[in-house]
């Protein structure tokens, strides 16, 4: 039977590994104290751009769903009433065309949900363009342009979340 | 029955015909299958013919890069030598063409997008390696234009050329690759490792940078 004698490297290398979920836990609390991060605005987001789009029902004959929340940086408050505006190339046209685009508001639960053409692929993603623009808005936050992918072209729905720093 | 002579001659005199037809139908079918399939994309659908336009031209230039290389490695049965330089230099205005349709058309598509990717700060992954074999394609073309001109030793121009000519090939093939566009995704992959194969080849069989490394071991 022998008996584990650690080299003086060994028992370094365990001292260090003990620490990991310690500093993770700092880490961890740090985080929490600084809050929700704010969503940053992505490359390309306000491209094709059209501001101040109507707030519509529904963008042209709908069949594709997006959905989404906003909520506050910091509490993560969920922020009602807020006017998000989407656009995409769709089977009704493309990300330039007027109809292409259309706003709606955020439920008290700070959730959106709005039905809209269905997106295709176009530049080589299947992608949608969300904005929050702070022109529109006066609840006083910071603009955002998000950019999102679609995993699949044949999703039916898309589902984005946008957290808004206050200015 | 047979007649002894007669018929290994006939038959050394038809099988390379018959080998040169098969050959072209096979390059045929090569270029022809992945242009076929994206021509049958739905997305066309949904697309103005500008933006189609532009497609195409990206596709016709990705089908370009394959049959330039055979050229003027002198694998394409049928093709005079004397011919070989002044249709690669044909075949590679065309690709000139291409790309210039393919970013035109694009831009007049989605201003921002283009202007985005140009500028190296588009979203998408691909973008890059399109912008890369762009400036490799100008950069081979203006070298090829004024080549005599600036009096290029020929070394020097075949040690760019074949440069330029990986980067094109390189960029141009992570491009396609990348995309989710009107290309289907076997005849695209299928185009790509032919493109990939024919380039290889032809560098390898040319010997381009053997007569560099030959010349400094000489020490001449």
């Amino acid at each position: 039977m022998t008996i584990a004698k650690p080299t003086r490297r060994e028992m370094l290398a365990i001292a260090a590994v003990a620490t990991i979920p310690a500093s993770m836990q700092v880490w961890a609390t740090q985080a929490s104290a600084q809050g929700l991060a704010p969503t940053p605005t992505m490359r390309g987001g306000a491209n094709n751009y059209r501001p101040g789009a109507p707030i519509v029902e529904r963008i042209g004959a709908g069949g594709f769903l997006m959905t989404g929340t906003v909520r506050r940086a910091g509490d993560g408050a969920p922020l009602a009433g807020r006017r998000i505006q989407m656009w995409a190339h769709t089977t009704e046209g493309h990300e330039r065309d007027p109809q292409s685009h259309g706003a709606t508001l955020t439920q008290a639960d700070g959730t959106f949900r709005l039905d809209m053409p269905q997106i295709v692929p176009a530049f080589g993603q299947p992608h949608a363009h969300l904005a929050y623009d702070a022109a529109f808005d006066d609840a006083g936050f910071e603009t955002v342009f998000l950019r999102p992918l679609m995993s699949s072209a044949s999703d039916r729905t898309l589902h984005v979340d946008f957290v808004l720093r206050p200015v | 029955m047979e007649k002894g002579g007669q018929t290994s001659r006939s038959r050394t005199f038809r099988t390379p015909i018959l080998r040169t037809v098969l050959i072209w139908a096979l390059i045929a079918i090569a270029l022809a299958v992945p242009v076929a399939v994206a021509a049958m994309s739905p997305l066309l659908a949904w697309r103005e013919p500008i933006y189609i336009l532009a497609c195409f031209a990206g596709i016709i230039g990705l089908a370009l890069l394959f049959l330039q290389p055979l050229m003027i490695g002198g694998y394409l049965p049928g093709v005079p030598a004397r011919l070989r330089n002044t249709l690669h230099a044909l075949i590679g205005f065309l690709v000139l063409a291409s790309v210039l349709i393919h970013v035109g058309g694009l831009y007049i598509t989605s201003p921002p997008d283009v202007m985005d990717a140009l500028f190296l700060r588009s979203p998408t992954p691909f973008s890059i390696w399109g912008v890369m074999a762009m400036w490799a394609v100008l950069t081979t073309a203006l070298l090829a234009a004024f080549r005599s001109r600036w009096r290029l030793p020929n070394l020097i121009w075949r040690a760019a050329h074949a440069s330029l000519a990986i980067v094109i090939v390189a960029g141009t093939v992570a491009h396609a690759l990348l995309i989710e566009g009107t290309m289907g995704t076997l005849s695209k992959i299928a185009l790509c490792a032919l493109v990939l194969a024919a380039t290889f080849k032809v560098i390898a069989d040319r010997r381009t940078w053997s007569v560099v490394f030959r010349r400094r071991h000489a020490g001449r």
